[in-house]
């Protein structure tokens, strides 16, 4: 097993967002802004690394039949605590993404990294998935978000790109992200298909 | 607590913030299962009955359980392990005694578990009708109203989702965006035209 190979597929070739199709919800409600999606990005990757790392540690200790409510428990564990901790060091955050952190709990990437990877492989190699599929999906985060504030409101990261450009409001509301996404997910099927 | 509150819920929880469209809860099961149109109602009539359900459940836990003693960090671990007890308690129950009622939506309740809709109705209601602990009057029905009408929001997008994917079937477009990256798409044109719906004033 290689731990380089396990970090870097999440990014491209296993991109949670992309190609897995996963944990779409906080995507697309937080992807309004650059600074509201690295946010989003670093309590999912914060998340994951820490649930893929206590799940493979515990796997041989849980039976089998109840697995999928002990690894709920271990991901609410980690989610409440990245709720405490951006609640008070950053409530402006706190207060943009909303319920959508809590929500994490429920997000199907972590559970199904848990499920299909760290509760089968040793530590190592599940502190290297979740945090290579932890940066695929803040770069893909990041990716869509910046689409939708360039679109959106003509910025980046807040600074005005282009002075002059009237920007459409439409990719800042919901009906851009559902644009926005199947347009990329489009994309990518394209750039699979061509390589067969 | 008047009727119009009730009415204002109403609107935004159908039409204005449907569940789907613009707050993108439950959108893997939305994009998943709205290929047809019977499994399509199948899983919003299950999705309608735990919503609601959960939503009576979590305000009790909530209301007597988790402010008397202060633990009100400890929300989302209670709330998403209470919901899953009940979606297992339900299928239990189905399952031995309502057999054709099990064929129909049975397999689609292990999955409410993880649907983000179930849970984000339960953390929206502790956010909205409590304020600084203490709940506000009439917040038990609210709550129960509340989760009635994202149920509904619910399985209106999955209809008409559902109802225009069947036609799509027949369709021809490019291999590229077949499946998937079209219903998104699709979903896009249907959240802009219930947008439509954001001047409404009472």
């Amino acid at each position: 097993m290689k731990l380089p190979a396990e970090f870097l597929k999440g990014i491209i070739r296993q991109n949670p967002i992309f190609v897995l199709a996963l944990g779409l919800c906080p995507v697309l409600a937080v992807s309004t802004s650059v600074s509201n999606a690295l946010g989003m990005g670093a309590a999912a990757t914060f998340v994951l690394v820490g649930s893929n790392c206590i799940i493979s540690l515990i796997k041989n200790v849980v039976p089998d039949k109840i697995r999928i409510p002990c690894f709920i428990v271990v991901i609410a564990t980690f989610v409440t605590i990245a709720e405490l901790v951006m609640r008070a060091y950053s409530p402006a955050l706190n207060r943009a993404l909303g319920i959508y952190v809590p929500l994490i709990v429920v997000n199907c990437m972590v559970l199904g990294r848990a499920e299909a990877f760290a509760s089968r492989r040793p530590f190592l190699g599940s502190l290297a998935d979740g945090l290579g599929m932890g940066a695929g999906f803040t770069l893909g985060l990041a990716l869509i978000s910046s689409i939708r504030e360039l679109l959106g409101a003509g910025e980046l990261l807040g600074y005005t790109l282009f002075p002059g450009f009237k920007p459409a409001l439409m990719m800042a509301l919901p009906p851009g992200a559902l644009l926005v996404i199947g347009m990329m997910l489009g994309f990518f099927n394209l750039l699979k298909g061509r390589k067969e | 607590m008047n009727v119009g509150q009730f009415l204002a819920i109403f609107i935004s929880s159908v039409f204005v913030s449907n569940v789907i469209l613009s707050r993108f809860l439950g959108l893997c099961s939305f994009i998943a299962i709205s290929k047809e149109t019977r499994p399509a109602l199948a899983m919003s009539s299950a999705v309608l009955f735990v919503i609601t359900m959960s939503s009576a459940i979590t305000w009790v836990i909530y209301r007597y359980l988790l402010i008397p003693f202060d633990l009100a960090y400890l929300r989302t671990i209670s709330f998403i392990l209470v919901i899953a007890a009940f979606v297992q308690l339900v299928e239990m129950v189905i399952r031995k005694f309502m057999p054709a009622l099990y064929r129909v939506f049975g397999i689609y309740l292990p999955l409410i578990t993880v649907n983000c809709a179930v849970l984000g109705v339960a953390v929206l209601n502790s956010d909205m009708f409590f304020s600084k602990g203490r709940p506000l009057p009439g917040s038990f029905q609210l709550s129960i109203f509340q989760g009635i009408c994202v149920g509904i929001g619910y399985a209106l997008a999955m209809l008409l989702m559902s109802a225009i994917r069947e036609r799509l079937e027949y369709s021809r477009v490019p291999e590229s965006v077949r499946e998937f990256p079209l219903a998104f798409v699709t979903a896009s044109l249907m959240s802009l035209s219930f947008m439509g719906f954001n001047g409404f004033k009472f």
